[in-house]
């Protein structure tokens, strides 16, 4: 019983960073029909931010091993999200944005090439070798019942929370995120409206990235080993996640994340702990040829 | 018609990163080493990915070996030329690597991997083209297996293994804990497999037990599931054969699921990176490695002094064994009587009596080093120390060091006094 609520625990706190990145995953495809391959990168991107920015502050202050404090931790966070934020806003308009009207084949293929290029060109830029994470807040641990939590998990948990909340505020309670749902409902007859397309794809970019800046720094502080290849995986988990929850759909994205953590945790705590990744892919290849509108999904038949 | 596109697209990503990109080009030399020039020699590492300070160490111990055989005047009067490719720490890219330097290169030789797998990747390329091949630190025992061409300058697993599990049980009748042992093994990797195997064996014949037994893949980030498993097994050691870069993570969700219990390891567990990762989660845990480098042998201690000189930091044991391999390639092709594949792989089976940092190498009847000396280091505030010497020399026996623990950095900053504590063997 113990061992199963601490499993539970565990299968949240990552199931909430892969729930992060995959709401990068769906907002895209939601309005684009584009599977940004490169979400998982910017994910890597938003930790080395977070690397850089808060190994210079414990330099500037002098905490040689010690913890940089909420303040910073904030900081740390805010840069990335800036960081990671021009970059999706820059990777759309320079990378998709000129094959918006070309096969959508181009545009994957394309994702697929930017996702190298920031694999590759890390590896090059950062160096290949896995790097320490600051510690951004000192850690503890609350053991309860036999059950041990770290604040680093509650911490994940309330950010992820937070942001989750944020993001629903912004589709479903602004103008903006109404111009949003629009776009995403019907692209051409959005933009007849005068919904300014363009800026709203922006945005859905802007913002996605913002999140998987989130998901790095949190990734970060609870696994505190980052390396330029980190995001291939949590990427293609969140991928999973976002086709699970049903792609396209925002909330069904959070759930899907959640589900793959706890059933990894769950896998991994059992004798078939060595099948952990091989399992999670068989959900998505189980999905795709029984559900492939996802748990939540709004698949419609499309029009040939 | 969405549905399909989905599927061929996941496909098509998830082929993508197994595949990877192609190799990075190396140097465009085409001169065959038959000729009266350079004599070429080929290596593959992981200069990049997961397992990169790997690939970097060795090939720094083996460019600091070539060049000193070159100003010595190099093989007979030809210079030995290293042509590195890097394999990204994949099996695959190994195996390319070495097709590369083998049929676009014409190298003479070839020294790598340090990751079993990828050795073994590699080593039936190198044998069916008759090129010898030397892994300076692959450990698992089927690398040498794969034919008469391929050697090894380090000890290996079966051997490695036993010692840990010797060393597991002296440990725990010494601290008068039970003999239990929990185990999380990598199921990625051959080494940890392979490890993991001997162990077992040997710690259950020795009256010991197995509690637990988990794995994971290397790449991981997550290990709490597993070790939430492996926590209400309450063992007094957990043994973690796997790579560097996992071993820290591990131990500090270790320490964050309440476990107390050392971790114990091998020689995959080698590099400055360790520390800088696992922290104060590593203190007390042990790992058995090749050499100790803070040995106040002269053969060791000259050999860090001048790589501090020129890379500016402590070498590590896989640099050890890429100086090693390189002097024992170096040494073979001087008293090879041709410079071709089947005499090159007569000259290194009857290698004898070199002395190497990392111990006298003797290459035995399957291609193997024996007798290599093996050390148990133990991490104490930070650094590494010695704490065991296994020499078969003097009846391969666990010789504990009661010493005064050696206070050296391991860090790459500052110097490590020169005199260190007194070490057991030394030879």
């Amino acid at each position: 019983m113990q061992e199963i609520l601490q499993n539970l625990l565990n299968g949240i706190a990552v199931g909430a960073i892969y729930a992060l990145i995959a709401l990068g995953y769906t907002m895209v495809y939601g309005i684009l029909k584009l599977i940004n391959f490169a979400h998982g990168d910017v994910f890597m991107l938003g930790s080395f931010v977070g690397f850089y920015v808060g190994g210079y502050a414990a330099r500037h202050l002098h905490t040689t091993g010690g913890a940089l404090g909420w303040g910073y931790a904030g900081l740390v966070m805010l840069v990335a999200m800036v960081v990671c934020g021009l970059f999706g806003f820059l990777n759309e308009r320079i990378a998709y944005r000129p094959l918006r009207n070309s096969p959508r084949i181009a545009s994957l293929i394309t994702a697929i090439g930017v996702s190298f290029l920031l694999e590759y060109g890390g590896q090059f830029v950062f160096g290949a070798d896995p790097k320490r994470f600051p510690t951004l807040v000192a850690p503890h641990y609350i053991a309860f019942g036999g059950l041990s939590v770290t604040n680093y998990q509650i911490i994940v948990l309330v950010v992820a929370v937070i942001f989750m909340g944020l993001l629903q505020y912004i589709i479903y309670g602004t103008k903006f995120g109404r111009a949003m749902r629009a776009v995403s409902f019907n692209f051409e007859t959005a933009s007849l409206m005068g919904i300014p397309t363009d800026r709203v794809i922006s945005m859905t970019f802007i913002i996605g990235s913002m999140l998987a800046a989130v998901a790095g720094i949190l990734f970060g502080l609870s696994y505190p080993t980052i390396n330029p290849l980190m995001g291939i995986m949590p990427g293609l988990k969140a991928f999973i996640a976002a086709v699970l929850g049903g792609i396209g759909n925002v909330p069904g994205a959070v759930v899907g994340g959640l589900i793959i953590g706890i059933i990894e945790s769950f896998i991994g705590g059992s004798p078939l702990s060595g099948y952990k990744d091989a399992i999670a892919f068989i959900i998505l290849i189980a999905i795709l040829l029984f559900r492939p509108s996802g748990l939540f999904g709004k698949y419609q038949a499309e029009k040939v | 018609m969405r549905k399909n596109l989905i599927i061929f697209i996941t496909l098509a990503v998830l082929s993508f990163g197994l595949l990877g990109c192609p190799p990075k080009e190396g140097t465009g030399n085409t001169s065959t080493s038959a000729a009266g020039g350079e004599i070429l020699v080929g290596e593959y590492g992981s200069m990049t990915g997961p397992q990169a300070t790997f690939g970097q160490s060795t090939h720094n111990g083996i460019m600091m070996a070539a060049d000193e055989v070159n100003v010595a005047g190099g093989i007979n009067g030809r210079k030995v030329k290293v042509l590195s490719e890097d394999d990204q720490s994949k099996q695959e890219e190994a195996a390319n690597a070495v097709t590369k330097l083998i049929s676009q290169n014409n190298v003479l030789a070839i020294i790598g991997e340090v990751a079993s797998s990828a050795s073994i990747a590699a080593a039936p390329i190198c044998q069916s083209n008759k090129v010898p091949m030397i892994t300076p630190s692959s450990t698992n025992d089927e690398v040498t297996r794969k034919g008469d061409y391929i050697f090894r300058i380090c000890f290996t697993d079966s051997y490695q293994g036993e010692y840990q599990a010797v060393f597991a049980d002296q440990w725990a009748a010494a601290s008068a804990k039970p003999k239990t042992v929990a185990m999380l093994t990598d199921v990625k990797s051959d080494y940890s497999q392979g490890l993991a195997k001997v162990f077992t064996a040997k710690f259950t014949a020795l009256g010991g037990k197995i509690v637990g037994t988990q794995s994971y893949a290397n790449g991981d980030s997550d290990f709490r599931s597993q070790l939430t498993a492996i926590k209400g097994t309450n063992p007094s050691l957990l043994y973690v054969p796997g790579y560097y870069t996992d071993i820290g993570q591990i131990a500090i969700q270790a320490r964050d699921l309440g476990i107390t219990a050392p971790l114990l390891g091998g020689d995959g567990w080698e590099s400055p990176k360790l520390i800088e990762i696992g922290g104060k989660a590593l203190e007390g845990s042990f790992y058995t490695n090749h050499y100790f480098y803070a040995d106040p042998s002269p053969v060791v201690s000259g050999f860090v002094q001048k790589y501090k000189e020129r890379y500016g930091q402590t070498p590590d044991a896989l640099a050890a064994l890429g100086y090693d391999a390189m002097k024992t390639l170096a040494d073979a092709m001087k008293r090879a009587s041709k410079l071709d594949g089947p005499s090159l792989r007569d000259a290194i089976g009857q290698t004898k009596g070199l002395v190497g940092v990392t111990g006298t190498i003797n290459i035995g009847p399957e291609r193997n080093a024996m007798g290599k000396k093996l050390v148990i280091e133990e991490i104490k505030n930070g650094q590494l120390t010695l704490k065991a010497t296994i020499d078969p020399a003097k009846g391969g026996k666990v010789e504990m060091n009661n010493a005064a623990p050696a206070a050296v950095t391991t860090t790459t900053g500052g110097p490590p006094p020169a005199a260190a504590t007194t070490t057991t063997g030394g030879n």
